[in-house]
């Protein structure tokens, strides 16, 4: 038998590039999806929507639905018993004044009045697909319209309310940092960049739309849910505990393959929670599918925030303090986790990179008659990021500084290093990042190819983002503190079975992330085992022990500690019966490649003899052990991870036209340490195209009387489509985490975070305007050129 | 009120009597339980539902099932070999990491195959703008024309 192969000289070793185990089955057709799966005797259900923004709901007359072919039943806000509450909200935001923020019923169907397009009034379910959409016709509904509140920014001024409980629309008025002394460090400036700006809103589109199955099964009272979540687990608490009222053991939720998520799949919607409750009811399955329409009508969107933003600097542009107004519009509900997203993952990153000594914000959350917003792929970290870095690009031109040496001078260089907004850093090396990522991009030479585009009539301009972003939002304890309604740890179980083959169940959820692939890695490196001898479980309640699910690129760093923890519990249970076998103390049991030796010598056990000992304990330490090897464990991080990276954009615009030509994009991201770059280089691509989609061509338009969502399908929202983006160079350096043992940070949302000023302060550079609204579309760019040179 | 046809799906005869709205996608998933078609969108835009009718690439969500009487359809699951081997452009998407969630990844796979009767060795862009009937939210693309680009190549020498 060959030894094992360990450090660089191994193909699976952490650090390689292995291709993904989960691609066989995606790519021959074997993937299952939510919608790929049905149950005998299986329904289908169609939910009727409103068709207006705010309306009073006279009346429901479902009796010419009722009597249509194969319908099996319809029920309407109506038939929810009273004990059924409405979809909550996991972050309670206290405002300024000490008042709890507002939090009006989310009711699974509507009671009274719709709130939004697309609000749910009715399910109706029927034999048939056809069968159910034909009588979802046939229901009536008599709407009273009333006015709608559809802008952000003059929400709280609207003579309209959209719930009762919040007059003014208000949900709350919250500030972090310390106001008088940033106010009195703009007092002494010598110079203050200012700026108003919308970040647009957004529609996540995963391409595989929600969809569930819903099953009561009579013979032991319990439920299962198929369903397109990120997180089966924190679905099922929610589901059972707070609105169902169902017990929590009795419903097993399983989110199978999944079809991209960014954030749209984590939340609790009302379809899944209406079919559950339905099964039982009809004592059938339901199974309802999304159809994209209706995606873009109650998918939770991302983004919306209307902001003023000033930064200060001293005469040589060393930055003062920084001081931001934000109105986040929330939806017409607050969604799972809406209320955090403009505070706790928006406000507190505002220091970006720099040392800005002074920093201030306060955020006004407002209802509206339009879908519910939530964490979008950054959640918070673009908004922020997009407000401090193009108030530096805008304030390097004022102050005549390039883009590099503005950065430089406010560099952070010690860490840890304590923000001004609560945020503790604990690695990082900006400079190193800016130093790789302009000689990777040749800005040196960019003079010379400005030159050839003007030359050839085209307009060139370079744009500069460094982000910061913080993963794995943690500890449960201060988030608590801070208002968090549910824990941010994260579990793993690893199953080692007679033969020594390993079955990992880990409460991360991946929907792309490849973790099938990446999580097997680390155990393979770890036990020395081969990864074709490790499975990787993830997505089912009746399977994993617990789970905080996939969002905030907390897998690896969170999920991936959990798992290592488990497997060095098992490593450490080996060593005492390996000790045993070898006749040695444990504590001269060494592990190594596979093999458990005494320390020194070449007397050695194979993990695999290990394992068949503890589930086959004939010579085994029964006095002071128990049989088998299976630990769990769980982990909960002390601080958040800090991802950090600078974009370089270059583009060349087309003055006839106002088309935008991305010619070079550069991305140097330090993500500690890296189990697989080629992911890790996947997941950057997949962020970028997200950003550059928000920079240049999507953005979600309600019409602002009727609150009709104009961009509400493939054909009126821009989807970045492959000629629409450029090859990407992206590279990374690393200083690891430091508080996690796989050194690692995250990577899945840096991408979206970072590229939307780099490209947005590109274009400005090109066409030499000051700013231009996201998306700067042809129209908004030829338009921003025209006046400019009025 | 049914109408009935009668189609090869990946080498095997088969005949439908559906309803007369029955889509083509809704045929291959649910009568013929080829669950490796994916549905994305409800306007043709994304692709997800890509498969080959006659050769062509086509959105099975925009044909009626009354349409494919007497043609021969190729799904994803019709594309690897009988013994499970992959079909070179499913083998370039895994080697250059191609992929993420996998769901719009058949479509991409079926219309990437169509293309090596079109593009000779193609540029990025002539790949990019090729690939204009298809949407991905994970990939960022780059990947993607990687793994057509070699997909493509490694076709050339493989038997058809």
């Amino acid at each position: 038998m060959n030894a094992p192969l360990s450090g660089q000289l191994n193909p699976e070793a952490i650090g390689k590039s292995v291709r993904r185990t989960e691609d066989y089955r995606f790519l021959t057709g074997a993937g299952q999806y939510t919608d790929d799966i049905n149950q005998m005797n299986q329904t289908y259900a169609v939910f009727v929507r409103s068709p207006h923004a705010h309306a009073r709901i006279r009346s429901i007359d479902t009796s010419l639905a009722l009597a249509s072919p194969g319908v099996v039943a319809i029920y309407t806000g109506a038939d929810l018993p009273a004990a059924v509450g409405g979809l909550p909200c996991g972050w309670l935001i206290t405002s300024t004044d000490g008042t709890p923020m507002k939090e009006p019923k989310h009711p699974l169907l509507a009671q009274g009045k719709v709130r939004h397009v697309g609000d749910q009034v009715a399910i109706v379910i029927a034999d048939t697909l056809m069968q159910a959409m034909d009588a979802a016709e046939k229901v009536e509904v008599d709407y009273d319209v009333l006015p709608a509140v559809v802008d952000t920014g003059t929400a709280s001024k609207s003579a309209t309310a959209v719930h009762d409980e919040a007059p003014n629309n208000v949900c709350y008025v919250w500030a972090i940092g310390d106001k008088p002394a940033v106010d009195a460090a703009f007092a002494t400036a010598a110079h203050v960049t200012k700026l108003d700006f919308i970040n647009n809103r957004l529609v996540p589109n995963a391409i595989e739309t929600r969809a569930c199955v819903a099953t009561y099964a009579r013979s032991d009272e319990s439920y299962t849910l198929y369903t397109t979540s990120q997180n089966p687990h924190v679905e099922r608490l929610l589901m059972t505990a707070f609105v169902l009222g169902l017990p929590e053991h009795k419903v097993r939720v399983i989110a199978p393959d999944v079809g991209g998520g960014f954030g749209s799949k984590i939340y609790l919607y009302a379809e899944e929670t209406v079919c559950v409750w339905a099964s039982k009811l009809i004592n059938r399955p339901i199974k309802w599918t999304c159809d994209r329409s209706e995606a873009f009508l109650t998918d939770a969107h991302g983004r919306d925030h209307a902001t003023h933003a000033e930064l200060a600097l001293d005469k040589d542009g060393k930055f003062l303090a920084l001081r931001a107004q934000t109105t986040a519009n929330m939806g017409a509900y607050l969604s799972t986790f809406a209320s955090c997203i403009p505070t706790i993952l928006h406000a507190t990153l505002l220091a970006g990179q720099y040392k800005t000594p002074a920093i201030h914000c306060e955020i006004t959350a407002v209802f509206t008659n339009t879908t519910p917003v939530d964490a979008y792929r950054g959640a918070g970290r673009p908004e922020a990021t997009y407000l401090v870095e193009r108030l530096v690009s805008i304030a390097a031109k004022e102050m005549n500084l390039s883009q590099g040496e503005i950065r430089r001078r406010n560099f952070i260089t010690e860490f840890p290093y304590q923000t001004p907004v609560a945020l503790q850093y604990d690695s990082g090396d900006y400079h190193a990042i800016m130093d790789r990522a302009e000689k990777t991009a040749d800005v040196t030479g960019f003079a010379t190819r400005k030159a050839l585009s003007v030359k050839n009539g085209k307009l060139r301009g370079l744009g500069y983002s460094s982000y910061i972003e913080a993963c794995g939002i943690a500890p449960s304890n201060i988030a608590g503190a801070l208002g968090a309604r549910a824990g941010l740890f994260e579990a793993g179980e690893v199953r080692v079975h007679p033969t020594g083959k390993v079955t990992v169940f880990t409460g991360s959820h991946s929907h792309g992330q490849g973790h099938e692939t990446t999580f097997a890695q680390v155990v393979a490196d770890r036990l020395g085992i081969p990864m074709a001898d490790i499975d990787i479980q993830h997505g089912d309640t009746g399977k994993v022990l617990f789970g905080m699910g996939t969002y905030g690129s907390r897998s690896l760093a969170v999920g991936g500690t959990a798992i290592v923890k488990a497997v060095d519990k098992v490593i450490a249970k080996g060593k005492k019966i390996a000790a045993h076998l070898l006749e040695a103390s444990d504590n001269d049991i060494e592990f190594k490649d596979g093999k458990f030796s005494i320390a020194g010598t070449d007397k050695n056990i194979p993990f695999a003899q290990v394992a068949l000992t503890a589930y086959v304990p004939h010579n085994f330490p029964l006095d002071k052990l128990e049989p088998g090897l299976n630990e769990n464990a769980f982990y909960d991080p002390t601080n958040f991870t800090f991802p950090a990276g600078t974009y370089i954009c270059e583009v060349e615009v087309d003055p006839g036209t106002g088309q935008t030509k991305i010619e070079r994009w550069t991305a140097v991201d330090d993500f500690g340490n890296i189990v697989n770059p080629m992911i890790v280089e996947g997941q950057v691509h997949g962020g970028l195209a997200q950003g550059i989609g928000q920079a240049l061509l999507e953005g979600a338009v309600y019409d602002q009387e009727t609150g009709q969502l104009l961009t509400a399908s493939f054909m009126d929202y821009a989807m970045p489509r492959a000629a629409d983006l450029p090859n990407f160079t992206v590279e990374t350096t690393c200083t690891p985490c430091t508080h996690n043992p796989l050194g690692v940070k995250g990577c899945g949302e840096a991408g979206a975070i970072g590229a939307p000023p780099a490209l947005i302060s590109a274009i400005c550079d090109a066409i030499g305007v000051r700013d231009i609204k996201m998306p700067a579309t042809p129209h908004r760019v030829w338009a921003a050129m025209q006046s400019a040179t009025a | 009120m049914g109408i009935p046809i009668s189609l090869t799906i990946n080498g095997k005869a088969t005949s439908a009597d559906d309803d007369p709205r029955t889509l083509l996608v809704d045929l291959i998933r649910g009568q013929m339980r080829l669950t490796g078609t994916h549905v994305g969108c409800d306007t043709a835009q994304c692709g997800a539902c890509t498969v080959h009718v006659n050769g062509r690439a086509v959105k099975s969500c925009n044909m009626l099932v009354a349409q494919v009487n007497g043609a021969t359809i190729v799904t994803i699951e019709g594309l690897a070999k009988a013994d499970g081997e992959m079909h070179p452009m499913q083998a370039a998407f895994k080697e250059c990491h191609g992929l993420q969630c996998g769901f719009c990844t058949p479509g991409f796979v079926m219309s990437a195959v169509e293309l090596s009767g079109k593009l000779t060795n193609p540029t990025d862009q002539q790949i990019r703008e090729s690939l204009d009937g298809n949407i991905c939210r994970c990939t960022g693309y780059h990947n993607i024309v990687k793994s057509v680009k070699m997909g493509l190549e490694n076709m050339k020498g493989a038997p058809a």
